[in-house]
């Protein structure tokens, strides 16, 4: 498969088009469609795993094709240890999403052509390496996600819709204008990334500085990092089940993503000096921070929304470290948080589908009626704690061994937070879940084929990488390893510079 | 050490019960409808049963082995391997954990039996046993995990069972809280514990050795003799060995109920009585001792830790068994009961008495499960009742769980020849021929009071006169077999399970010591084991104050409970209303938790939550208002003075002015997507053409 990438990414956009060009008429196929698109998609991204060569740290399944040549920018196609997991997570996020779609009883066919042009952004976003690229599928993933919160979502979804939309756009200005300070600053002038981090070494530590925390704000916004993040819980709460599930599953490790491409690869020596503060400092904040006012929310799925703010303040943490653990923790605990809070925000729009609504007071010993939704709502939660044997605990674990060394205070802080987890989300699930029956859901039917089945194998997933979380680990290690050390062996270099 | 036996057996035993946890959490419902309990109880109570009979067959095996090469592994696949951590899911099997593992099984095994009985009349039947099989698993995980990641893993999985059997009954809301409680103490504990992880990593990762595998951490743990705190910045004097042990003993305290976080475990009683058996008693609350004893060749190396252990160990024991004297609870006595001998355990393997710690960990499980069985036995009697003071009479109806309840009692009052004596008496001894006056004092007195509020329970519960409703009168029966025939079992461990180590001064028998022996090897563990005095006749001195200990403590439950020619009342008075009064409140420490961490942080949450959506989120729509605001002004400015320009001119310009205005939407995104699509659009064009 020579075209695994451009096939990835664009076979959602080619079901677009067909579910725009068919007749409302055929409503009912829409979703099958869908279906239809994000099965390739997930079995291309099963190839990619399969042939993914864990040893090299050169770009693989590359495609490049000259496409303004004038202007130097490149149809620029490639992963490598940075992005494979992500693609592998976009692509099962997308499918689990599709089935959560399914309850969408409004403007059938704009939802699902949004939701597969979306697919297409984000795909897009994880496998360029040319920059102009690479920010065409950032804003490409923006208009869709604006729609899909501000048509499909609850009663605030406008607001909602429209500070996700500027607040994005901010940070997409900032990228724009750090990619072309890039390109015009540049050795050559170039847009393709890996040509730009082999010359590094040419821009300026000023100049690096200021174009560093640029990038830094415009991926800090969709991380999102404090105090960026209040956009989010806003989205969430106001976003139908399945574009939670994207927006927390996928678009948020975006960010961190976007560090690692650009901030980490083509801006070493800034990345060296600044990480400390804007990646350890705050995500330490984010950790601690998060995990406090998730335990003040009433609604269930604001908690959950600020539990991901903590739990991808993991990641950044992970980042600060620069050891070998804590990047490649970083990494994972991407892809764990991926699966673990998909099924979270699954799992609260199961409950808001028949109770209408997610005051988290408003139950009570919901066990009782669903008992197997209880059960895997309880496994996601552990899964959310980082109890040990489940995903998250292996990431979250190597991020904290990273960062003992370079940061001390910050993993104390990191590790306390385990403790603060395990208080929001226990208390509440025994609000919800037990104690007496709230008898006005004595009638709740458990949980349906269809929700077990976009629930279940996502559970397997996060056992799976408890046990064995070498099935990822083996494919980032090489490139993070090196990526790591380029960063690292700039710290000499940047000394000399300002001296 | 080196070189360990390979071997493949070990992994059946862990897999057993998890087959057995797969099918009754996947299955159970199912089964139990369609072929009743009987299935689950076969299912549930047969893979551990299996396990145990490999594990007897690997002891065998074991024994088999000259001493020196008591050692065996079980290496399945790499777990992780990251930046020179390379760990495996891998099962090692040496004489310690042999012994846990038979403890595990095999008591386990027996409170399976037992719940059959108990659990018989819940609906939830599948899912106990469910939750026990998976426990037995994470409780195996923890002994045997061969780094220490793994035992962590089974040290926060048995957390994990512990809270969800203690909430078990999740209809009653307090239940669930009381999971919650042990849960969070104990993450409380694990921080500490993961931190010492991670400070040990690093140290050993300086040193050239980076491992967490804990054979390997055995052998290179001399290499930090000599490596100081240097925590951010901060430099010490004092061993790093000694700040990593610290902390691990902190997460000890909270899995082994010791002060300061002890107070999850009276409260986790509200689990059904085989858990409060099998989990708060027998196995998971000993994985403290386990873990000290395990890391021996650490702990050994820092004189402070072991100061700190036995003094915690000793004060526990002592405070836990005030306590106990004014509960009224059968439950919550026993509770308090078992936090005062982790205490006692606690300070054995703190002056370094490993084996003796060990040993009391093995006897504590058989009389403390029997203890526990038996007061559930009661409890079944009784329809649910718990409060002692409304039992009393019950020797005659029950006999069975009487006779193995007294037997279990007069083990944990140290009466000799019982199991408790050979344990106890040897750690009180061992305190003070180790230099721990201090300590050996406190433990002396505790066994006082174990005495007195065991025999104070014994009499309250089978003596005198029946003090319930006429109903429970008529419906007292002793217990079903399954029930029944577990306690004889524990009951008769109760009374010989202590005779594999009996105290020096009357025989030279001691196999158990022997057995570990290879475990505490260390030349480091061998000095401290070693030191101390050795003398047969002092230890026979010893031994005697402390059975004078023993006759009083029962003497004076004697005249109190069962003569009744002393007022207990009276007695409290004695000590004056505000002692009674603390001591029945528990110290109010549950109090003091709540008002000094658990209230303020709430505070804090909320506090931050406020903070988050008025001044953080205020400042994000401040800024949307603003932007709003000015482009209303330059609307207006648009609109008077721009338009007043235009009015002022000819009437063609203001009709094109007024035509152009209605392409200004005001919309900033509507101008960037303008500027963007048009971007695209000659772009892709231009892209097209070329190709």
């Amino acid at each position: 498969m020579s075209h695994a990438l451009t096939l990835i990414t664009f076979i959602p956009l080619l079901a677009m088009f067909v579910v725009l060009a068919l007749p409302d008429a055929m409503k009912p196929a829409f979703k099958w469609i869908a279906v239809a698109a994000t099965i390739p998609q997930l079995a291309i991204a099963l190839y990619l795993y399969e042939h993914f060569d864990t040893t090299t740290t050169a770009v693989q399944f590359a495609e490049k094709a000259s496409w303004m040549p004038s202007y130097n920018i490149h149809y620029f196609m490639g992963i490598d240890g940075i992005s494979i997991s992500m693609v592998i997570l976009t692509a099962i996020i997308m499918f689990f999403s599709v089935f959560a779609s399914f309850g969408i009883n409004r403007a059938e066919k704009g939802y699902y052509a949004m939701l597969l042009l979306l697919d297409t952004g984000m795909m897009g976003v994880f496998v360029s390496l040319d920059f102009f690229l690479f920010y065409i599928f950032w804003e490409v993933m923006l208009l869709p996600m604006y729609f899909l919160i501000g048509i499909w979502g609850g009663p605030r979804r406008e607001y909602a819709a429209i500070k996700f939309f500027l607040y994005t756009l901010l940070g997409s200005v900032l990228i724009l204008l750090a990619m072309l300070g890039l390109y015009y600053y540049g050795a050559t002038p170039t847009f393709d990334i890996t040509e730009l981090a082999a010359n590094s070494s040419h821009y300026s530590i000023g100049f690096q500085r200021v174009v560093w925390i640029a990038l830094f704000i415009g991926f800090a916004i969709k991380i999102p990092a404090f105090p960026f993040h209040t956009w989010l819980p806003d989205a969430h709460v106001e976003a139908p089940t399945a574009i939670s599930v994207i927006l927390a599953g996928v678009l948020l490790k975006m960010g961190t993503y976007g560090i690692l491409r650009v901030n980490f690869a083509v801006l070493p020596a800034a990345t060296m000096q600044l990480a400390w503060l804007f990646l350890g400092v705050i995500g330490t904040i984010n950790i601690v921070y998060g995990a406090m006012v998730a335990m003040a929310q009433t609604d269930y799925k604001k908690m959950i929304a600020y539990s991901s703010i903590s739990h991808m303040g993991y990641v950044m943490l992970g980042l600060a470290a620069f050891t070998t653990a804590g990047i490649n923790g970083a990494v994972l605990q991407m892809f764990n948080h991926g699966t673990i809070t998909a099924m979270l925000f699954i799992l609260v729009g199961v409950i808001y589908d028949r109770a209408h609504h997610r005051e988290i007071n408003g139950f009570g010993g919901l066990a009782q009626q669903m008992p197997i939704y209880t059960a895997i709502t309880g496994f996601a939660f552990f899964a959310g704690m980082g109890l040990p044997g489940m995903s998250a605990f292996i990431s979250e674990v190597l991020v904290l061994i990273g960062s003992w060394q370079p940061h001390p205070w910050m993993t104390v802080f990191g590790a306390a937070t385990a403790v603060l987890t395990a208080g929001y989300l226990l208390w509440t699930f025994q609000r919800i879940y037990l104690g007496p029956l709230n008898e006005k859901y004595n009638t709740l039917p458990d949980l349906t084929f269809r929700e077990g089945f976009t629930l279940v194998p996502l559970a397997v997933l996060v056992l799976i990488l408890g046990v064995y979380p070498q099935a990822i680990l083996s494919l980032l290690n090489t490139s993070l390893v090196h990526l790591n050390q380029v960063v690292l062996s700039t710290s000499g270099a940047a000394v000399a510079m300002m001296h | 050490m080196d070189h360990p036996v390979s071997v493949s057996f070990v992994r059946l035993i862990i897999l057993l019960p998890l087959i057995g946890a797969a099918i009754n959490f996947l299955a159970g419902k199912w089964l139990q409808k369609n072929f009743g309990k009987m299935a689950i109880s076969i299912v549930g109570c047969g893979v551990v049963i299996l396990a145990f009979i490999i594990a007897v067959s690997g002891f065998f095996k074991m024994i088999a082995l000259a001493p020196e090469n008591r050692f065996m592994l079980d290496d399945l696949w790499t777990w992780f391997d990251v930046g020179g951590l390379n760990l495996h899911i891998a099962f090692w099997l040496d004489p310690l954990s042999m012994l846990m593992t038979l403890i595990v099984t095999g008591v386990g095994g027996l409170i399976h039996i037992y719940s059959i009985g108990y659990m018989h009349d819940d609906d939830g039947f599948w899912r106990f046993f469910g939750w026990l099989n998976l426990f037995t698993v994470m409780m195996l995980v923890l002994v045997l995990g061969d780094n220490m990641w793994l035992m962590f893993v089974g040290w926060e999985g048995v957390g994990l069972c512990s809270f969800a059997l203690i909430g078990f009954w999740y209809k009653v809301l307090a239940n669930s809280t009381a999971g919650n409680k042990a849960f969070i103490v104990n993450r409380v504990g694990d921080w500490a514990f993961v931190i010492a992880l991670y400070s040990l990593y690093a140290a050993l990762e300086t040193v050239g050795h980076p491992t967490l595998v804990t054979r390997e951490v055995a052998k290179y743990a001399p290499l930090l003799q000599g490596t100081t705190i240097n925590f951010a910045g901060y430099h010490s004097a004092h061993q790093l060995v000694g700040f990593v042990t610290l902390l691990m003993f902190v997460g000890a305290t909270a899995k082994s109920a010791q002060i300061p976080l002890y107070v999850w475990l009276p409260d986790a009683m509200a689990g059904p009585t085989p858990v409060s058996a099998l989990i708060h008693a027998a196995t998971m609350v000993t994985a403290g001792i386990y873990m000290v004893a395990r890391l021996n060749f650490l702990f050994s190396m820092s004189p402070f830790t072991m100061a700190v252990i036995a003094t915690v160990g000793g004060l526990t024991a002592l405070f836990a068994a005030t306590i106990g004297i004014a509960q009224n609870d059968i439950k919550k006595v026993l509770a308090y009961s078992t936090i005062s001998q982790l205490g006692y355990m606690f300070a054995a393997v703190g002056v370094g008495a490993y084996a003796a710690g060990v040993f009391h960990l093995m006897t504590h499980a058989f009389f403390k499960a029997c203890l526990f069985l038996g007061s559930g036995s009661v409890i079944h009697a009784m329809g649910g009742e718990q409060d002692m003071r409304k039992m009393g009479g019950l020797r005659h109806k029950m006999p069975i769980t009487f006779i193995t309840f007294l037997a279990a009692t007069l083990a944990i009052a140290g009466v000799p020849p019982f199991a408790g004596f050979m344990s106890k008496d040897e750690i009180i001894w061992q305190a003070f021929a180790h230099g721990h006056t201090v300590v050996w004092a406190m433990l002396l007195m505790g066994a006082g009071i174990t005495v007195f509020y065991m025999f104070r329970q014994v009499y309250m519960t089978f003596f005198g006169e029946f003090r319930g409703t006429h109903e429970q009168e008529h419906h007292l029966h002793e217990s079903p077999p399954s029930m029944a025939y577990v306690l004889i079992v524990l009951g008769a461990l109760s009374v010989v399970g202590g005779l594999v180590k009996i105290p020096e001064f009357i025989a030279t028998f001691k196999p158990f010591e022997e057995f570990l022996e290879p475990v505490f090897s260390s030349p480091v563990t061998r000095q401290i084991t070693e030191a101390g005095i050795h003398s047969h006749a002092t230890e026979a001195a010893f031994g005697f104050i402390t059975f004078t200990m023993v006759v009083i403590g029962w003497f004076i439950a004697d005249m109190m409970y069962r003569q009744r020619r002393i007022d207990p009342a009276r007695f409290s008075e004695m000590f004056g209303g505000v002692v009674y009064e603390w001591v029945l409140n528990k110290y109010y420490v549950d109090e003091l938790y709540d008002r000094a961490v658990v209230q303020p942080y709430l505070l804090a949450c909320r506090a931050l939550a406020w903070f988050d959506s008025n001044i953080i989120d205020g400042v994000v729509n401040l800024s949307a208002r603003i932007t709003v605001v000015v482009s209303m002004i330059s609307g207006l400015i648009d609109t008077y003075i721009v338009d007043g320009l235009v009015n002022f001119a000819s009437n063609f310009t203001l009709d094109v002015g007024g035509r152009l205005r209605r392409l200004q939407t005001g919309s900033i995104n509507g101008y960037l997507y303008g500027i963007l699509a048009a971007v695209m659009l000659i772009l892709l064009v231009r892209a097209v053409v070329r190709a």
